[in-house]
């Protein structure tokens, strides 16, 4: 148990002092006040309030939820303040002032089992298909690398064929750095450009159109690059000279 | 004299393994390994507390909160893209580490050394496969991963800085991906490697210098070979984890991932 100071106790006596000289007074103006928890100039504060509408002290409506018991010292005789209590209202904090409260709760779900359960069957279904395509498909060896044998077409990998079809077109720096860099800084800078704060769709056509003009303007290079280019990296049809093509 | 004989029937192995399993639960060791509000734990019951419990009690934490949005766990929004991206890196991981017993990265044994992974070791091609296939997939999913990221707006405010980190480790994919090609060190992997470094060169100002120290010379050579081992199995994996670990703990302090849309 925790010992009460004395000067808390000193003041402790005082307000008791206090009360017992003041109920005399109080006594007489009606048993309303005596009843209540709520101090008689509180109340009489919230009625002045409620009467005069729109109040500048509404925040005394409801001090009296603010309050929270105090330990009642074991035994000892506990000062009363007006009304019979034997605690003061100190200051209201009022809620966000120092927590961050959220005005419009989120619907949330625990993360076990909801969201650990989704993650653990994606990651065995993945598992799974990179298991069973690697027991049916081999990873192409070639004959060993041989500096003098240059293989016709020589082909990047895939992700970079996109590129390598650029340089039919363009001079090596422009196709090989200059464009692909140029494509990359964009899209780092794309939040930053992007000034539009909606995520919804309908707010969103030309960025989205912009995009999907870009990666299919990809995604077409590599296809071309891929499978449409033969011997001497020269245009072919797949169906018509077979797949120049390894992964 | 009457000789009392003790009246319990003798225990069956079920029941043995039974009393085992409850001990070895209970025992120090036990709960030393898996801390309160683990599912592994005896008596572990279903409830809001001990959800919150497995979360934060664990390693886990430091990738979860205790609860997260409701629509964040609807598989139709994320596909799975980015989670799935990071465990294919962690298969990667894996795979590589097993492919590293057997290779040597000088021009006179890696391919034979990659030859007799895949004849005489065993699970050696299907390993191989595995991180074949694993990373052409990876470089699939993280790319399919940033367009769904742009088709929702994901990037825009609190997210532009993850968006620029999810770029570079776009970069990093694609780098880690491009240096394990040559590895094999056969006509494919030479001849497609030599069709990119020659891209290269052609940067302005410092494109033959960037050629030179990527290449370890003017051309590719026994050096390049072991230039990119080191950067395929230590630094790009290095840099990347970083990346990784500000990627996900910015996907926390900017609220979770985005949307409903």
């Amino acid at each position: 148990m925790t010992e009460i100071p004395e000067h808390l106790l000193k003041r402790a006596q005082a307000a008791r002092d206090k009360a017992a000289a003041e109920s005399g007074a109080s006594a007489t103006e009606g048993g309303e006040a005596t009843d209540s928890r709520i101090p008689a100039h509180l109340l009489e504060r919230s009625k002045a309030a409620k009467a005069g509408a729109s109040g500048g002290v509404a925040v005394a409506d409801r001090p009296a939820t603010a309050v929270v018991a105090a330990p009642a010292a074991g035994g000892l005789p506990t000062g009363a303040g007006p009304g019979g209590h034997t605690q003061r209202l100190l200051t209201v904090v009022k809620s966000g002032s120092i927590q961050d409260v959220k005005a419009v709760p989120v619907d949330k779900v625990h993360t076990w089992p909801h969201l650990l359960g989704i993650e653990f069957v994606a990651s065995l279904a993945c598992t799974a298909f990179l298991f069973m395509f690697s027991w049916f498909v081999n990873a192409p060896l070639l004959r060993a690398a041989n500096f003098n044998q240059t293989p016709n077409p020589s082909k990047a990998p895939w992700y970079f064929l996109g590129l390598q079809e650029l340089l039919t077109m363009f001079h090596p720096m422009i196709a090989g750095v200059t464009l692909p860099g140029m494509g990359l800084i964009a899209l780092m800078f794309a939040p930053y450009m992007d000034r539009n704060p909606s995520n919804k769709p309908e707010d969103r056509k030309f960025m989205t159109s912009l995009m999907t003009v870009h990666l299919m303007f990809w995604a077409v290079l590599v296809i071309i690059g891929s499978f449409f280019r033969g011997p001497g990296f020269n245009f072919t049809f797949p169906w018509r000279d077979g797949i120049f093509f390894e992964l | 004299m009457a000789s009392t004989i003790e009246e319990k029937p003798r225990l069956t192995l079920k029941e043995r393994g039974a009393a085992l399993g409850q001990s070895l639960l209970g025992s120090q060791a036990w709960n030393s390994i898996f801390r309160p509000g683990s599912i592994f734990r005896k008596g572990y019951t279903d409830s809001p507390r001990n959800r919150s419990y497995v979360i934060m009690n664990s390693v886990l934490y430091h990738l979860h909160p205790v609860k997260v949005k409701r629509h964040a766990v609807k598989v139709s929004y994320t596909l799975c893209l980015g989670g799935l991206s990071f465990f294919l890196f962690i298969l990667l991981t894996v795979t590589g580490i097993f492919l590293m017993f057997f290779y040597r990265p000088t021009a006179a044994d890696a391919w034979q050394d990659i030859q007799s992974l895949q004849t005489s070791v065993t699970f050696g091609l299907m390993v191989r496969n595995m991180h074949r296939w694993g990373a052409h997939l990876m470089v699939l999913s993280v790319f399919l991963h940033m367009a769904r990221v742009f088709y929702h707006g994901a990037y825009k405010a609190p997210r532009e800085f993850n968006w620029v980190i999810g770029v570079i480790l776009l970069t990093l994919t694609l780098l880690l991906s491009f240096t394990g090609y040559l590895l094999p060190w056969d006509q494919l992997a030479l001849w497609a490697v030599a069709v990119g470094t020659n891209m290269m060169g052609y940067s302005p100002v410092i494109g033959s210098q960037v050629r030179f120290v990527l290449l370890g010379g003017t051309e590719i050579g026994a050096e390049t070979l072991l230039r990119w081992y080191v950067l395929h199995v230590l630094l790009f994996p290095f840099v990347t984890v970083i990346f990784l670990a500000i990627h996900f703990w910015r996907v926390r302090k900017d609220g979770g991932i985005s949307g409903p849309l």
